[in-house]
């Protein structure tokens, strides 16, 4: 690993990521190259792979066998799952979802993505911007990922040419003016000869911005997280009911934005109630302010009645709280999802059961086309819908607040999760 | 404006926190599955974070392969004894005296294998509906595709082709009866961050995971503890070795390193020098390139 001081950590901050696209377009190979060039691969797990590559008959160390788990990934050669890869240099420490572009690619991009600070988004110099590009960006506008990071990649078969870059640029800025992206960063680079991957390139003087691992490491993403919106779903009560803490009661969660402090006026919602924080505690501490993403114990002035699944937030400023709700929804079974048809719904610690009541228009993800007549909705299919849940629920917008903002739909029936959906 | 960000370990701890309480909300009988080694450790600190000032709400539970090292044993009974929790040991030999499991001969006989029929027994003899573990992502091939929340079906197995998708923060534990979980709180970390994490708080761990002389012997590259439960070949020698452990199962599973490290300052610095994985040093890893993916599938942890 790259040298750490042993105070060092104390400063690192964490920023998630997540890679899309197939094997052809050099994914494996740039993530192989981060882990590489970060010294994030140890020697016994490249032996194994070197080996595995040479078993296989492989002329080169196939740093995709890294990434691919499974027996059955190994043997089809083919990425089944999402897998998290980890490295870290002095400055940060980064998670990668790393999704497969094969089956199931949508399933598996938005699980990846849902969590992601940052997207990278691969490129074949070659072919330029084609349809999976488009794919890719949607979905990274649709789960509202805060940065884009463009990688225009195997520019050493393009004679590491401005204009080819240039003209990639352009084509991808004008489609991606139709969507909602906020921070889009471009990057001309070779994964396979390293070039603008963690060193810069020498091939490419034209190109005067930093390398990826740069931009990975500088990033800001203080502002990632809602810092105004003070929401607190409650996760659990504790109540020690000890000698030593008879009376307390506290309300145990992750903050799911803003900033809370002691003393704050505060409403829980759906009930009403209202009361002051007295207390905001964790372990034989007690602290002034606490904020997104922290995970604390609050205690009231009022002894009032809550339990899991109310929402907390500051009396000055309330998330709706409405039985109707209409979402983007992404459909992640095999089974079509049921017009009318019941479902149990998660939103942060809260679970009630919903219906669907409509099925507005199914967006076609390659062409961002609205269908309107399309009702069946398959497998990572798009779809705009409206629910009707069986009791209130504490809501944000997505684009306002990605935990308040997000909901799951489980089938009943088999207990799995079927639907993935951002509150619009 | 103040600047409103957490460090990666503060970020890590608030995600593990958030995931325990998640688990004691979601099931009725949970357990943490408690090893004696840094990860477990760090799950049960974890635990007392999330659940302060009340007790945590859930046993402790040891799968006992009966070829453990002492120090990890003393450390396990004071640590329960110290906060007052519940222990509950599986025991590896009772399955074999019960007939349930059979040991492994020769000289790479481990007792890896037989943990899985005595763990599964353990969760239905206490119908536990969710086991936390304290296995990471960045530990092992197979372990890169976990979930935080794992379901097993009513054998105990992983069917990793067929997970439930895991968005944002929104943990799915339901299950039909007879079916469980097993649950990764520190799922994201990494050695670096657990050793990190301990040293900035300052965490008890076993004696062993710092620098002290033992007799040991080299087998296949593996410096190996030596005692009774390992046979030596006629051709291993015995020596005095100034080591530590990386990385704690049982005797026969894991491997000493040489080292000098005598604090937590110096295992993290150890630890960000060296070129090899911790699981480089566990021999149950070593039996073939699906070694885990297998036990898992099976019901291990």
């Amino acid at each position: 690993m790259t040298d750490f001081s042993t105070a060092g950590y104390l400063t690192m901050d964490l920023l998630r990521f997540t890679t899309a696209g197939s094997v052809d377009d050099g994914k494996s190979t740039l993530i192989g190259r981060l882990l590489y060039d970060s010294k994030s691969i140890f020697e016994d797990q490249y032996e194994a792979i070197r080996a595995s590559s040479e078993k296989r008959g492989e002329e080169y160390v196939n740093l995709a066998l890294l990434t691919d788990g499974l027996r059955a990934e190994r043997e089809q050669g083919i990425t089944i799952d999402v897998a998290y890869r980890y490295f870290a240099t002095p400055k940060r420490k980064f998670i990668i979802a790393d999704t497969p572009g094969h089956i199931q690619y949508t399933r598996n991009m938005v699980t990846g993505a849902s969590t992601a600070n940052a997207a990278i988004i691969l490129i074949d110099a070659r072919k330029g911007v084609i349809e999976q590009t488009m794919r890719h960006t949607y979905i990274a506008s649709l789960l509202r990922i805060p940065h884009v990071i463009v990688c225009v990649n195997k520019m050493d078969l393009v004679e590491y040419k401005e204009e080819v870059f240039e003209k990639i640029k352009n084509d991808y800025t004008s489609f991606a003016a139709k969507l909602e992206i906020t921070d889009v960063h471009f990057l001309p680079i070779s994964a396979l000869k390293g070039d603008n991957v963690v060193d810069e390139s020498k091939n490419m003087d034209w190109y005067k911005g930093a390398t990826l691992m740069y931009l990975l490491e500088n990033l800001q993403i203080s502002n990632d997280q809602n810092h105004s919106d003070a929401r607190f779903p409650v996760q659990y009560v504790i109540r020690p009911m000890s000698s030593d803490h008879h009376d307390y009661r506290g309300y145990a969660g992750r903050i799911a934005g803003g900033v809370f402090k002691k003393g704050d006026a505060v409403t829980v919602l759906p009930s009403g109630f209202t009361s002051k924080i007295k207390s905001i505690d964790i372990l034989n501490e007690s602290l002034e302010e606490a904020f997104a993403p922290m995970s604390v114990t609050l205690t009231l002035e009022n002894e009032i009645d809550i339990s899991r699944g109310d929402m907390i937030a500051k009396t000055d400023n309330l998330p709706e709280t409405t039985q109707d709700i209409e979402i983007m929804l992404c459909w992640l079974a095999d089974k079509q999802l049921q017009l009318n048809g019941k479902y149990a719904l998660r939103h942060t610690s809260k679970e009630v059961r919903c219906v669907v009541k409509d099925i507005q228009y199914k967006v076609n993800i390659n062409t961002l086309e609205k269908i309107k007549d399309d009702k069946i909705i398959n497998l990572n299919d798009i779809a705009c819908i409206t629910i009707k849940t069986t009791s209130p629920i504490a809501i944000d917008k997505y684009k306002k607040n990605r935990n308040t903002g997000s909901v799951i739909l489980i089938d009943e029936a088999s207990n799995i999760t079927v639907g993935a959906g951002m509150i619009i | 404006m103040k600047n409103y960000t957490l460090t990666h370990l503060k970020e890590l701890e608030s995600e593990s926190i958030y995931v325990l309480r998640e688990l004691a909300a979601q099931f009725e009988r949970p357990a943490l599955l408690f090893s004696g080694g840094k990860d477990s450790i760090v799950c049960f600190h974890l635990a007392r974070k999330a659940f302060a000032p009340a007790k945590i709400p859930f046993p402790l539970v040891h799968v006992d392969t009966g070829h453990n090292f002492e120090e990890t044993i003393i450390f396990r009974d004071e640590l329960a004894k110290k906060y007052n929790v519940q222990l509950i040991i599986g025991s590896v030999q009772q399955s074999i005296d019960e007939g349930k499991a059979i040991e492994e001969k020769g000289f790479n006989a481990s007792r890896n294998v037989l943990q899985t029929v005595t763990l599964l027994d353990t969760i239905e003899k206490y119908k536990f509906d969710a086991c936390i573990g304290g296995a990471r992502r960045d530990e092992e091939k197979a372990r890169a595709k976990e979930r935080f929340f794992s379901h097993r079906d009513e054998f105990g197995q992983w069917d990793p082709k067929n997970q439930r998708p895991e968005l944002w923060n929104l943990f799915n534990g339901k299950k039909h009866l007879g079916e469980n979980f097993r649950v990764f709180p520190i799922s994201n970390w990494t050695e670096m961050d657990v050793w990190q994490y301990i040293l900035q708080e300052n965490i008890e761990i076993p004696s062993i995971y710092y620098t002290h002389e033992r007799e040991c012997f080299v087998r296949d590259g593996v410096i190996y503890a030596h005692s009774n439960v390992i046979p030596l070949k006629p051709t291993e020698k015995v020596e005095k070795m100034q080591v530590r452990f990386r990385t704690i199962g049982y005797i026969s599973c894991t491997g000493a390193v040489l080292s000098k490290a005598n604090t937590l300052e110096e295992i993290v610095e150890e630890v960000a020098a060296t070129r090899v994985t911790e699981r480089g040093s566990r021999i149950d890893d070593k039996r073939s390139e699906a070694a885990m993916e297998d036990r898992k599938k099976a019901g291990y942890f």
